[in-house]
């Protein structure tokens, strides 16, 4: 992946939902709908995009990237938080 | 292990950037070895069960990944206890135990310890070969 450039609140591309799993248009109407897709073990990983920071330097990071590896994925709540 | 590492939080990567220099190389020399995600808005967050929105943050969620793209297993708490690393590892090398080897590990299966060869010759037999205790040594 490129280097990002360092500009401010650029977005990322977040979660990659391929074209058959895009809601249908009626449901885009819906102002807070539930995810399409749901990650639940046993079940392919729902893939995504985002900027991260890496080594020196920002890139963006696409989780399908690492398919043929073990993976861990850890979310936590904060940077400077406490545990 | 082989094991690719990505941590995702909601804040933006220049925090991530930042925590790394002030805090994070302070606990581990030249810094945490992994990326650090940035999921501002908590959207893939809310894609694996992990945003909260009353804080607005991903909460403490984990996912194991096999080389085939198959999550493994998960774990999710809320923001006050954090993991279990040993944990993490035993299952991870578990799984790939199992992928490589076709056999299932018991409850509290370590590397060495005895593992089960699933098939008819061991339905209603588990008792002769493994004893509860074992899972607790």
């Amino acid at each position: 992946m490129p280097e990002v450039p360092a500009g401010c609140a650029t977005p990322s591309p977040g979660p990659i939902i391929s074209e058959d799993e895009q809601p249908e248009p009626t449901q885009t109407q819906v102002k807070k709908e539930v995810p399409m897709v749901q990650a639940r073990v046993g079940k392919p990983a729902p893939d995504f995009e985002l900027t991260a920071f890496i080594g020196e330097g920002f890139k963006n990071v696409r989780l399908s990237d690492y398919k043929g590896k073990w993976i861990v994925v850890c979310f936590y709540p904060g940077d400077f938080t406490f545990v | 292990m082989g094991v690719e590492v990505l941590a995702i939080s909601t804040n933006s990567h220049f925090a991530h950037k930042i925590w790394q220099e002030v805090e994070l190389s302070k606990m581990v020399e030249g810094g945490v070895p992994y990326p650090l995600l940035s999921d501002a808005g908590g959207r893939v967050g809310e894609v694996y069960g992990v945003y909260d929105e009353n804080s607005g943050v991903d909460i403490r969620g984990r996912f194991i990944i096999d080389p085939d793209f198959v999550i493994r297993a998960s774990e999710i708490l809320t923001a006050e206890v954090g993991r279990n690393v040993s944990e993490l590892i035993r299952q991870v090398q578990a799984f790939q135990h199992v992928v490589k080897t076709g056999e299932v590990t018991p409850s509290g299966w370590r590397p060495g310890k005895k593992t089960l060869k699933p098939g008819p010759a061991l339905a209603g037999k588990v008792w002769k070969e493994w004893k509860p205790e074992e899972a607790f040594e």
